[in-house]
């Protein structure tokens, strides 16, 4: 029989990380959340206060996953504030995935913030794939960089690069990753492009990749109700995140009126980005 | 011989409304944006329910707001969550050919006279009061069952317009079949029947309910055959045209709700497992069964089941 991903499956936290003063992977067993696919999420349950959709981070330990949490929301700082031993719901995976195709051989990465979940899972299967990844990580600051180390474990042995770059300059290259990226495809050649992060940020990479013409794949995020095609709260023009994407090429990207410009609010009233 | 919308009509009317086929979105379903509308439109779907419009935005429930239960049945207690009537009206602005449907909520005669003088000038099709949400305090339910605020309500929103009026009605303390004749006697004109039923799910591992709102509406393929019956007692007792909802997910489903008298059906929770291509699929499937038994239009087998 099929295993049912809608079904709700409750999961002791195992482990937690504190990757920066806002910022915390939680650790736990799941068998599907291992096997998912680099872009998929799930439906994180935190029994009595939110349910919110969460990017399936790695974990190296055999039927094992993590989700990271960044403090903002109710519902994310709920999350924030579990605890060892404490329960959770999960539903999922969920979504569409970026894609690796056979022929690639050298790949781009760029990540911002929590946008790196997805990613690791995907440079881990780039590692395994032996394609070659430069990967760009951004942060405002030193004190926001996270996931060095995993990310310099994941690549390691498969002539990889790590780039990190700080907006400040205080760690790392200085500037965003936007620019950072400018400066790589001028000088190399790369078969895809693959970001997650801030919607502005990916619109500057998706722009960038075009414009140089590199194919690109981003994951998005939106407000969602469901996960699963129901309640329409994640559309992105004529789009559903939860079910078309998260993840979207450059051609889906560069005809959508609301990338990089727009999304829905709880009640569904579209809310200009600043 | 080659199958197309001409030699198996799937037309059918709704009072005053002519659809190209039986299928509609129904209210709450992904209704918030003019872009998906579109899309809808282009997988065949027959007409659009958009989700229910109050007055001012609501933003609804907290999440979990929405819990697949597995075999195509549905729990949700969303709150109602949209953006409002001003920035509805603005989204559907633009709309020309989409054939859109406004579910209307509200407390009062004032707010629902408020939206309809608002939503009058668009390019929609008509209206859908929905009298019957079951979890949310002096709206939906609470107005459907107390009889004397549904009669005010439509008569109110009837003198404010022009198109035609939907009640959509639930299975509360009120009778459906009373509750239509109330509903019809204020001057609607079409009922659909039926909303989401009361229902809870507790999860056994926490012992906490799953829904914020701990109480909720249960949808999908569990509750078809009590709407096939409140369709197959409001059309033979009243003759008025009814549109059926509750657990339509491929095409049998809506050939029964059909001969128990519906004109059109609704379509919703299966969306979460097949996705919008489920209008295509279902309008084709549908286009087969006429031509299978030979009928000149699907609207021949309206309340075909009221004969034995």
């Amino acid at each position: 029989m099929p295993t049912n991903i809608d079904k709700r499956r409750i999961v002791r936290i195992e482990a937690t990380i504190a990757e920066t003063p806002t910022v915390k992977t939680l650790v736990f067993k799941d068998r599907l959340s291992y096997s998912a696919k680099p872009g998929q999420f799930l439906m994180i349950w935190i029994p009595r206060i939110e349910e919110i959709p969460m990017s399936v981070m790695i974990n190296s330990d055999e039927g094992y996953a993590a989700v990271t949490i960044r403090k903002f929301g109710i519902g994310s700082t709920a999350l924030f504030e579990r605890k060892k031993n404490d329960l959770i719901g999960l539903r999922g995976p969920y979504g569409n995935r970026f894609t690796l195709r056979k022929n690639y051989r050298k790949i781009l990465i760029i990540g911002g913030g929590t946008g790196l979940v997805p990613l690791l899972r995907l440079a881990s299967l780039a590692s395994k794939s032996n394609v070659k990844s430069t990967i760009v990580m951004g942060a405002r600051t030193k004190t926001e960089v996270f996931f060095e180390k995993i990310t310099r474990r994941i690549i390691q042995g498969a002539n990889s690069t790590l780039l990190v770059c700080t907006d400040d300059g205080s760690y790392g290259i200085k500037g965003t990753t936007v620019s950072t990226m400018g400066k790589l495809v001028r000088n190399d050649f790369f078969d895809c492009v693959y970001t997650c992060g801030p919607e502005l940020m990916m619109k500057g990479v998706v722009d960038l990749s075009n414009k140089n013409s590199i194919p690109v794949q981003a994951s998005l995020e939106r407000y969602m109700k469901c996960g699963i095609g129901i309640c329409g709260s994640c559309c992105l023009d004529s789009s559903l995140v939860c079910q078309d994407g998260t993840v979207f090429d450059g051609s889906q990207l560069s005809k959508m009126l609301d990338f990089g410009i727009s999304y829905r609010d709880k009640d569904g009233q579209k809310i200009n980005y600043a | 011989m080659v199958i197309n919308d001409k030699n198996y009509n799937l037309s059918v009317e709704l009072d005053k409304i002519h659809l190209r086929n039986p299928t509609m979105l129904a209210s709450g379903i992904l209704g918030i944006s003019q872009s998906i509308f579109e899309r809808l439109y282009n997988e065949n779907i027959g007409a659009i329910v958009t989700k229910s419009i109050s007055v001012n935005p609501m933003k609804g429930y907290p999440n979990p707001t929405i819990i697949p239960l597995g075999r195509g049945s549905y729990l949700n207690a969303v709150g109602l969550s949209n953006p409002g009537v001003h920035a509805f009206s603005k989204e559907l602005c633009q709309n020309k050919n989409i054939p859109i449907i406004i579910s209307l909520v509200g407390s009062s005669e004032k707010e629902f006279s408020e939206m309809v003088r608002v939503f009058d000038s668009l390019n929609i099709l008509g209206y859908e009061i929905n009298l019957s949400c079951p979890h949310v305090s002096k709206m939906g339910m609470e107005v459907g069952d107390d009889p004397e605020a549904v009669n005010k309500i439509v008569r109110t929103v009837r003198m404010n317009t022009n198109k035609p009026i939907s009640v959509k009605v639930g299975v509360g303390s009120v009778d459906v079949v009373e509750l239509a004749r109330i509903a019809i006697d204020a001057g609607a004109n079409i009922i659909t029947a039926i909303n989401t039923l009361r229902a809870m799910s507790i999860d056994v591992e926490t012992m906490m309910p799953i829904l914020s709102n701990r109480i909720g509406g249960l949808s999908g393929s569990a509750i078809k055959p009590i709407g096939i019956r409140c369709v197959y007692e409001i059309s033979k007792k009243l003759q008025v045209p009814v549109i059926g909802c509750g657990g339509v997910s491929s095409w049998p489903d809506v050939i029964e709700y059909m001969v128990a008298g519906a004109s059109a059906v609704q379509i919703g929770s299966v969306i979460g497992t097949s996705g919008p291509r489920i209008f295509k699929q279902i309008t084709k499937d549908l286009r087969k069964y006429v031509e299978k038994k030979g009928l000149r239009n699907i609207s021949e087998i309206i309340g075909i089941a009221h004969k034995y």
